[in-house]
């Protein structure tokens, strides 16, 4: 979280944003706030909404109706170019017909600063990105990467109040985005001001952000932090999008205080009930999970489920087995690498407290959404 | 993608490393091309300049002869200045078809290039016959201004019914390299642009129009060397006053038999148009450079 120290950063409010492209909405009465110098992630599948919020606040997108406040005034029907907004593409979008130099340079010139603190400016946001001495280069002579920190400094080297980033790492490889991630999260620091970034990557959401905005079909599912999302999830789709999960369903029997599940002749339950669900399932998370040869004595553990290991990934610190329950779904788990060593085919069992399962309404895009 | 793009480089070069035969196969290919051009430009170019130096005897009668009479300076400084008008005309009735053909969709964009490529398929003269037909003193252009109310302007035989009519049949060679780079610019540059603070107009002058400019360098040099031998569209449209040097050159050789005095004609035509080129290469090329980089 940013500290409390006065922050440079512009506040945001939608306020039940809606965008409709003739009858399909992309966008249905999304209500959001970010604080001013907060990083804030807006994650989701491709589809769902996140990207044309995103474009709602720059300026690219008009709204159908509701209500959208940068730094407290009103700018729906103010154009982008008047909004005064860095944006960070996905595509670089650098000007291939100017040097690296003169592209920095750009909104500087736009806004008639005189040329000496032009340079002085165009210098100092080179160097935040690091690429202070490829000021002469052009833009077809950089590797993705190095084109990407440009159009960073592009979209910086203006002050603005607020930065939107459009899945700006989407086209550079895992090592490099994860390096990047880690620039992106210092520069965050050193200039205070509001970023908005736009991924369908829920590590690179948990690695960055201050908070998550999870997107699902034109709605905010949940807002938090990543581990309000991964540990308390609104949803079946949040709890399914952030991290690994299993998720059980059966016949539900559910009294005053507690929730019983039948899978497959098995029951399992948890001390809690959802008020009003009738078909409520479990979700639980791979280290709340673990297994057993059958038989062997697991004390502590309030419910087991028979299975047969599916998949048996050795991940160096620990291991991930995939289980295959006898109705057929799949448990995920994750066991330190001190426990047992199940091999493909061996009939285990898997063990978990009741009271680390989460009850959830049952979703089905949940799953559909998901690839 | 440039000649400097990385993932070209090692692909060529094991094949021709490691068969020596394989640096000569692509000239074998291009053979026929080769010997075409050479026999139907190099060797006719090499008799032109033969000629205008050998009749009716050795020397650079001929030349001397082109440069003193102030005639034909005067019909080669319009034939460059009627070319240039032509490529400016082509130009500003080019862009902004060529961005129409961006555009939209693919069936619109079809009949946009049909529109420019089916007169293009008429006979030249028949279409120049046309353009009589439409700019002469009674013709279609004259009878509406007067049925509107206006009195009638001179358009047959002047130097712009010359124009109009060359720049309409030079126009698909300006909107058709026009088009390909244009179709090439990223529009999302523009969106960027605006989001750095230019505002829309702003944004065409700095990023769009300077990205275009290789096609709208393209298009001109074409359409300017091209206008240079026109002959049939200026003998028919124009008058004494529009005579370019092609209509020189044919009264030269065919009514006075001066071979000599045409070949000159034709290298001098050369030679300016080249020094020409020369001239406006470097600015040309700078941004080439710049604007090939994708």
């Amino acid at each position: 979280m940013k500290p409390a120290q006065e922050s440079k950063g512009a506040a945001i409010d939608l306020e039940s944003i809606s965008k409709a492209y003739g009858g399909f909405k992309a966008l249905d009465g999304v209500s959001l706030r970010i604080e001013p110098g907060e990083f804030m992630t807006l994650l989701g599948p491709s589809g769902s909404g996140k990207t044309t919020t995103l474009n709602v606040v720059a300026g690219f997108t008009d709204v159908t109706s509701g209500k959208l406040l940068v730094g407290g005034r009103n700018v729906v029907g103010v154009p982008a170019h008047k909004r005064n907004i860095g944006v960070v593409f996905q595509h670089y979008a650098l000007f291939t017909h100017m040097s690296v130099g003169r592209n920095v340079a750009y909104p500087l010139t736009l806004r008639g600063v005189d040329q000496a603190e032009r340079k002085a400016r165009v210098a100092r946001a080179l160097d935040m990105v690091k690429m202070g001495d490829f000021a002469h280069r052009y833009p077809s002579e950089l590797s993705g990467g190095q084109q990407q920190r440009v159009a960073l400094a592009r979209a910086i080297v203006f002050d603005p109040p607020l930065l939107l980033m459009d899945e700006p790492l989407g086209a550079l490889d895992k090592k490099l985005r994860e390096w990047l991630q880690l620039e992106i999260k210092r520069i965050h620091r050193e200039l205070g001001t509001t970023f908005v970034y736009v991924t369908h990557d829920q590590e690179e959401a948990l690695v960055l952000s201050d908070r998550i905005a999870v997107f699902n079909r034109g709605r905010i599912e949940q807002v938090g932090t990543g581990r309000e999302l991964y540990d308390e999830p609104a949803t079946l789709f949040v709890g399914r999008f952030i991290g690994d999960s299993t998720v059980l369903r059966g016949e539900v029997r559910s009294d005053g205080a507690s929730t019983a599940l039948t899978i497959a002749g098995e029951t399992v339950t948890a001390p809690r009930r959802i008020a009003g669900e009738t078909s409520p399932v479990m979700l639980l998370r791979p280290e709340k999970l673990a297994i057993r040869r059958p038989g062997q004595d697991a004390a502590g553990t309030t419910n087991r489920l028979p299975g047969t290991i599916a998949e048996a990934i050795y991940l160096g610190s620990g291991s991930k087995y995939e289980v295959r329950l006898d109705d057929g779904s799949t448990a995920i788990v994750r066991s330190p690498l001190t426990g047992d060593s199940f091999g493909l085919g061996d009939k285990v069992e898997l063990c978990f407290d009741g009271a680390d399962a989460k009850l959830l309404a049952e979703d089905s895009s949940a799953d559909a959404t998901l690839t | 993608m440039s000649a400097s793009d990385p993932t070209n480089a090692p692909v060529a070069q094991p094949a021709a490393e490691g068969r020596p035969g394989w640096a000569w196969r692509p000239f074998a290919l291009a053979a026929p091309a080769l010997i075409l051009l050479v026999a139907v430009i190099g060797y006719p170019l090499f008799i032109i300049v033969l000629r205008s130096l050998s009749e009716p005897q050795w020397g650079v009668q001929n030349y001397v002869w082109f440069f003193g009479a102030p005639v034909n300076l005067t019909v080669l400084q319009r034939t460059f200045a009627i070319s240039a008008w032509v490529t400016l005309v082509c130009v500003i009735a080019a862009y902004p078809y060529a961005y129409l053909m961006t555009a939209v969709g693919p069936r619109v964009r079809l009949a946009l290039v049909l529109c420019v490529l089916i007169p293009f398929w008429v006979s030249g003269v028949v279409r120049t016959l046309s353009w009589v037909i439409l700019l002469q003193d009674s013709g279609v252009i004259n009878s509406l201004l007067r049925a509107a109310g206006f009195d009638g302007i001179k358009l047959i035989r002047t130097q712009t019914g010359v124009v109009i009519g060359m720049a309409q049949v030079l126009l698909p060679f300006m909107i058709l390299p026009l088009y390909s780079v244009m179709k090439g610019i990223d529009l999302r540059l523009m969106r960027a642009a605006q989001s750095l603070g230019a505002r829309p107009s702003r944004a065409f002058f700095t990023v769009y129009l300077p990205l275009s400019l290789p096609g709208v360098y393209a298009g001109a040099i074409i359409v300017f060397i091209l206008a240079l031998g026109f002959y049939i569209t200026p003998a028919l449209l124009g008058g004494p006053r529009s005579t370019m040097l092609s209509t020189l050159v044919q009264t030269q050789v065919l009514s006075l038999l001066q071979w000599g005095r045409g070949g000159a004609m034709g290298v001098v035509l050369l030679v300016a148009t080249f020094v020409l080129l020369a001239l406006a290469a470097p600015v040309m090329r700078s941004r080439y450079r710049e604007a090939g980089r994708h």
